[in-house]
C-alpha cells in the first residue's frame, strides 16, 4: 500500500523508510524477538561484544540490588571519573557521568555536585526499573568515562559525541555522528536537541548537519562548520559495526560507536529499533540502499568483504535502485 | 504469502461479518438503528355467552395459518373456566370449560401480530375434494355450470372467477339457482364456490379474516376463498372477484365453521376487536427470533442481565476507540502517552462530557506533576512514590469534586470514574518525560494524548455506531479486518511527510 499524494511521491521516490515500513517490512522481518534481550540489555551486549573481541569500554563494576549501592565507593576506587548506565535505559535515559570528585562529593560533567545520598538515590530509582522500558527491575553497569578524541572538540558542547552506523544484515548502510549541544544538556541523542550530521561511509567525512528538521552548516554552540571532518578510524569502526551482525543475530541494528582518545572506537550500545533521523542528517533516504544491498549483496560474505562492499556502494550521495 | 494469508483471513472475516449481520437485520430484523419501530396489531376476540345449568364448553377458533402476518404472543383471559388449545380442520381452537358457571360469561383471546413477509400458506398440497353428494337436479346442474365455466377459462385462476361470476349473478344464471338456498352472505357465497370447485376437482376452502386497521375499534370478519391451482394457494374475493391477498387481510379461522360454539350455552355473541401499535424493533426481533426457534437471541447480549448489557454496551465500543487509536498513530503519526490510555481517558469523559472531561483531566494532571516533581526532591523510592501519586490523585478528584458540589458545577461530580491509576502512571510517566526530554516534548505528548482521547470519545459516542455494535457484536469482526489491513501498511504516516522533508533536495512550493 503507498498514497500517492504529493509529498509522500516524493520521498518515496528519495527512498525514505518510514516508521510503518521499518516496522514491518525490516525490523518485524529481520529482527527476531527473542534476541532483543542482547541489545535492551547493556549488560549483556557488552559482555558479548568483550567475549566476541570487540573493542567496548571497560568495566568496573555492576550494581545488582540495594544492597550494591553502598559498595560504589569501592567499586570506583581507583576511578575517579566513571559512567553509571542503567542496562535497560532507552535513548540514553538514566545515564550518569561522573568527571570528578569534590571533597566526598562527586561532580557530574556538566558540573552539577552529588552527594552520596542523592546517588543513592538515582541508584535506586534505576535499579526500580525508573528508566527502563515498561519499568522493570534493572541493574547499573559502573564502566569506563569515554575520554573523547579531540577531532569532535570543536563540535561538541560537553558530553560525548557518537557515531551511529546502521547495518542491515552485516552491511553497514549509513552513518551519521551525533553532536550534543547546549540544548541537549552534553547528551548525543537527536530528540533532545543534539546535532546530527551523516558521514560519507566511502570516505568516513562528515556532510552537512541537522538540528531537529532542520539543516544546518555550522554547530549551534560551537559556530564551527560541520561539514568535511575526517572520522578518524573509520576503517576500523565500520569493520567493528559489521561484526555486530554476528554478534546479536539481529538483521537490522543502530550500532552506537563513541571514539575515545587512547582506546580507539569503542562500541557504546547497539539497538534494535534505531530511529529514522539519520535519513535527515544524511538528507537521502534508507530505503535505496536497502534495497542495493537486497539485490547485491551476498549476506554469507565475511566481514571485511562487507566493509568493502559499503565503502564502495555508499559513497555519497547514493543513487540508482529505489 | 504471508499477505495473501492476510487478505484471506481479512475477506473470510469480512463475509463472516457481513454475512451474520444481513441475517440477523435482514432474517430476524433485528433493528440496524437505534430506536426503530415496528408495526403491530393487538387482536382481541371477547366470546360472551349465559350458561346453563350444567358443564359448559366453549370453542374459539384462533389464529393458526396467517400468510404474510405472524403472532408475537397470545393469551387468553376467562375466570373460573380451564383451557386447552388443540388443532382442528379449522385451524387451531382454543376450548374453555368449567363445570358450572353462573351469570353472563366473557372470554378473551388476545394476541399480537406483526407483519412478516416471509411467512406463507406453508401447508402441504390439499389432496384433491370428493365430489359433493347431490342430488340428481343438482348434480345435473353443476355439471353443466363447470363445462360453461371450464369453456370461457383457462386456468384455475380464470375458472375460479368464471364461476364466482355466476354465483354473484345469483338468481338470473339457471345452473346457480338450483343452489341458491345456501344463502347470500359472502361467506355463503365462498361456500358455495368450494363445493361447485369440488365438483371440477379443484381443492378449495374459505377463509375468514379480519382487515388489521391502525385504528382500535371493533371489526367485522369478512371471507375470502382459497383455490389450490396445484402449486400454491390462490385468493379470491367472492363478491369483487378480485384476486390476490389483500395486504392488511390476516387469515383468522378457515372453513364452513362458525367463529365460535358453544355447548351447555346460549346467547352466544362474539366481537373482534384489532388496535395497531408500535413496538421498539429489538423486542419484536427477539420474540420472532424466539418463535422461530433462533439461537441468535440465546447467544445475544440481550440473554444478559440489564446491568451487564450496559457494561457491554460500553465495553463493546473499547474496540472501537482503539481502531481510532490505530488510524492516529500509524496513519497520522500522534505521539500519545501510553498505547491505550486515551481510550481510557475517552471512557471517562462519558461521564463528564468533553469540555469538562478535559479541563478537569488537564487540571489534575497538572496538579499532579506539581506534587510529583515535589516528591522527586524527597527522593522516594519509585514504588511508593508511585503510590503516593496515586493517593494525591485520588484526594485530588475527591477535592475538585466537593469544591464543584460547593458551586452548583454539576460535571464536577461526574470526575470519579477517572481512570486512577492510569493518571498516576500519565502523571509518573510525563514527569520523567519532562525532565529527561524536556517539557515541551512532554507538553506535546501530553497534548496529542488528549487530541487522541477527545477524538476517540466523539467516535465512541456516535450513538448509532454504539447502537449498531451493541446488537450485532460480530461487526467487531470488521475491526479486527481493519487491523490487519493497518498492521500491514508500510507507507508513510501523515506527520512523517513533514518529518522528512529536509531530505528532499528542495522543497517545491
Amino acid at each position: 500500500m503507498r498514497l500517492s499524494f504529493g509529498r509522500a511521491r516524493q520521498l518515496a521516490d528519495e527512498g525514505v523508510l518510514g516508521l510503518n515500513k521499518r516496522n514491518g517490512d525490516y525490523i518485524l522481518r529481520f529482527n527476531a524477538r527473542s534476541r532483543y534481550p542482547l541489545v535492551d540489555d547493556k549488560l549483556r551486549t557488552k559482555q558479548l561484544a568483550l567475549a566476541a573481541n570487540l573493542a567496548v569500554p571497560p568495566l568496573y563494576g555492576v550494581i545488582r540490588t540495594h544492597h550494591d549501592i553502598r559498595l560504589l565507593p569501592e567499586i570506583v576506587r581507583d576511578h575517579p571519573q566513571f559512567v553509571l548506565k542503567p542496562a535497560h535505559g532507552s535513548g540514553g535515559d538514566g545515564i550518569v557521568v561522573i568527571a570528578g570528585r569534590s571533597g566526598s562529593r562527586y561532580r557530574t560533567i556538566s558540573g552539577a555536585l552529588l552527594d552520596a545520598g542523592e546517588l543513592a538515590h538515582y541508584l535506586s530509582n534505576a535499579i526500580n526499573g525508573q528508566f527502563s522500558l515498561g519499568g522493570i527491575q534493572d541493574v547499573v553497569i559502573v564502566e569506563y568515562m569515554v575520554k573523547f578524541s579531540p577531532v569532535f572538540e570543536s563540535l561538541s558542547y560537553q558530553g560525548v559525541p557518537d557515531v551511529r552506523i546502521i547495518v542491515f544484515r552485516g552491511y553497514p548502510i549509513m552513518a551519521m555522528v551525533r553532536l550534543p549541544t547546549r540544548i541537549s544538556g552534553g547528551k548525543a541523542n537527536l530528540h533532545q536537541g543534539a546535532v546530527g550530521a551523516g558521514i560519507d561511509l566511502s570516505s568516513g567525512r562528515t556532510l552537512d548537519g541537522v538540528l531537529g528538521t532542520e539543516v544546518i552548516t555550522h554547530h549551534p554552540d560551537t559556530t564551527n562548520p560541520i561539514a568535511g571532518v575526517r572520522v578518524p578510524a573509520w576503517d576500523t569502526i565500520l569493520d567493528i559495526a559489521a561484526r555486530c551482525y554476528e554478534l546479536t543475530g539481529l538483521g537490522y541494528i543502530g550500532v552506537d560507536i563513541v571514539l575515545d582518545r587512547d582506546r580507539g572506537p569503542l562500541i557504546l550500545e547497539l539497538n534494535a529499533r534505531p530511529g529514522l533521523a539519520i535519513q535527515i542528517a544524511n538528507r537521502q533516504g534508507l530505503l535505496r540502499r536497502l534495497q542495493i544491498c537486497e539485490q547485491r549483496a551476498d549476506f554469507d560474505a565475511p566481514a571485511a568483504e562487507r566493509v568493502a562492499f559499503a565503502r564502495r556502494e555508499f559513497a555519497h550521495p547514493v543513487r540508482g535502485a529505489a | 504469502m504471508n499477505k495473501k494469508h492476510i487478505y484471506f483471513l481479512a475477506a473470510f472475516l469480512t463475509v463472516l461479518s457481513i454475512g451474520l449481520f444481513a441475517y440477523k437485520a435482514e432474517v430476524l430484523g433485528f433493528p440496524v438503528r437505534p430506536q426503530q419501530q415496528t408495526e403491530i396489531w393487538n387482536i382481541e376476540a371477547a366470546v360472551r355467552f349465559r350458561p346453563g345449568p350444567a358443564a359448559v364448553k366453549a370453542t374459539l377458533r384462533i389464529p393458526s395459518l396467517t400468510p404474510g402476518f405472524s403472532l408475537l404472543d397470545e393469551n387468553f383471559i376467562s375466570r373460573g373456566f380451564g383451557v386447552t388449545t388443540s388443532s382442528s380442520p379449522a385451524g387451531r381452537e382454543a376450548q374453555w370449560s368449567a363445570r358450572e358457571a353462573s351469570g353472563t360469561q366473557t372470554m378473551y383471546y388476545r394476541a399480537i401480530v406483526y407483519r412478516d413477509p416471509m411467512r406463507l400458506a406453508e401447508d402441504t398440497t390439499p389432496p384433491f375434494p370428493t365430489p359433493p353428494e347431490l342430488d340428481e337436479p343438482s348434480r345435473v346442474a353443476l355439471e353443466a355450470l363447470i363445462a360453461e365455466a371450464r369453456r370461457q377459462s383457462a386456468d384455475v385462476a380464470s375458472f375460479t372467477i368464471q364461476l364466482l361470476r355466476r354465483i354473484n349473478q345469483g338468481d338470473q344464471d339457471p345452473y346457480v339457482r338450483v343452489f341458491l338456498k345456501h344463502g347470500e352472505s359472502q361467506a355463503d357465497r365462498a361456500q358455495l364456490a368450494t363445493i361447485f370447485l369440488a365438483g371440477a376437482q379443484i381443492p378449495a376452502r374459505v377463509a375468514h379474516g379480519v382487515f388489521l386497521r391502525s385504528a382500535p375499534g371493533a371489526v367485522q370478519p369478512e371471507s375470502i376463498l382459497e383455490v389450490h391451482d396445484g402449486v400454491q394457494w390462490l385468493y379470491f374475493n367472492p363478491r369483487t372477484l378480485q384476486q390476490g391477498l389483500p395486504p392488511d387481510f390476516f387469515i383468522w379461522w378457515r372453513g364452513e365453521y362458525p367463529i365460535a360454539e358453544v355447548d351447555g350455552g346460549h346467547d352466544l355473541d362474539v366481537t373482534l376487536a384489532v388496535q395497531g401499535n408500535l413496538m421498539p424493533a429489538m423486542v419484536v426481533a427477539e420474540r420472532r427470533a424466539e418463535a422461530a426457534g433462533s439461537h441468535a437471541v440465546d447467544f445475544s447480549l440481550f440473554a444478559l442481565p440489564i446491568a451487564t448489557q450496559a457494561v457491554y454496551s460500553v465495553l463493546l465500543m473499547i474496540p472501537v476507540g482503539a481502531l481510532v487509536i490505530v488510524v492516529l498513530r500509524n496513519f497520522v503519526g500522534v505521539k500519545t502517552f501510553g498505547t491505550f490510555m486515551p481510550v481510557l481517558i475517552a471512557l471517562a469523559f462519558r461521564e463528564t462530557r468533553l469540555v469538562w472531561g478535559i479541563m478537569l483531566f488537564a487540571i489534575i494532571v497538572s496538579l499532579g506533576l506539581l506534587i510529583r516533581f515535589y516528591l522527586e526532591k524527597l527522593r522516594l523510592l519509585l514504588v511508593p512514590r508511585l503510590t503516593c501519586v496515586l493517593t494525591v490523585v485520588v484526594l485530588l478528584m475527591v477535592a475538585v469534586s466537593v469544591l464543584s458540589q460547593k458551586l452548583g458545577l454539576q460535571p464536577g461530580l461526574s470526575l470519579a470514574l477517572f481512570p486512577i491509576v492510569i493518571i498516576a502512571m500519565t502523571i509518573e510517566r510525563m514527569s520523567i518525560v519532562w525532565e529527561e526530554r524536556g517539557a515541551s516534548e512532554a507538553i506535546q505528548e501530553g497534548v496529542g494524548s488528549l487530541i487522541v482521547a477527545a477524538l476517540a470519545y466523539v467516535v465512541m459516542g456516535i450513538n448509532w455506531l454504539e447502537h449498531l455494535v451493541f446488537v450485532f457484536p460480530e461487526l467487531l469482526l470488521l475491526v479486527i479486518v481493519a487491523t490487519l489491513l493497518a498492521g500491514r501498511y508500510t507507507g508513510y504516516r501523515l506527520l512523517e511527510l513533514h518529518r522528512f522533508k529536509g531530505v528532499l533536495p528542495e522543497v517545491p512550493r
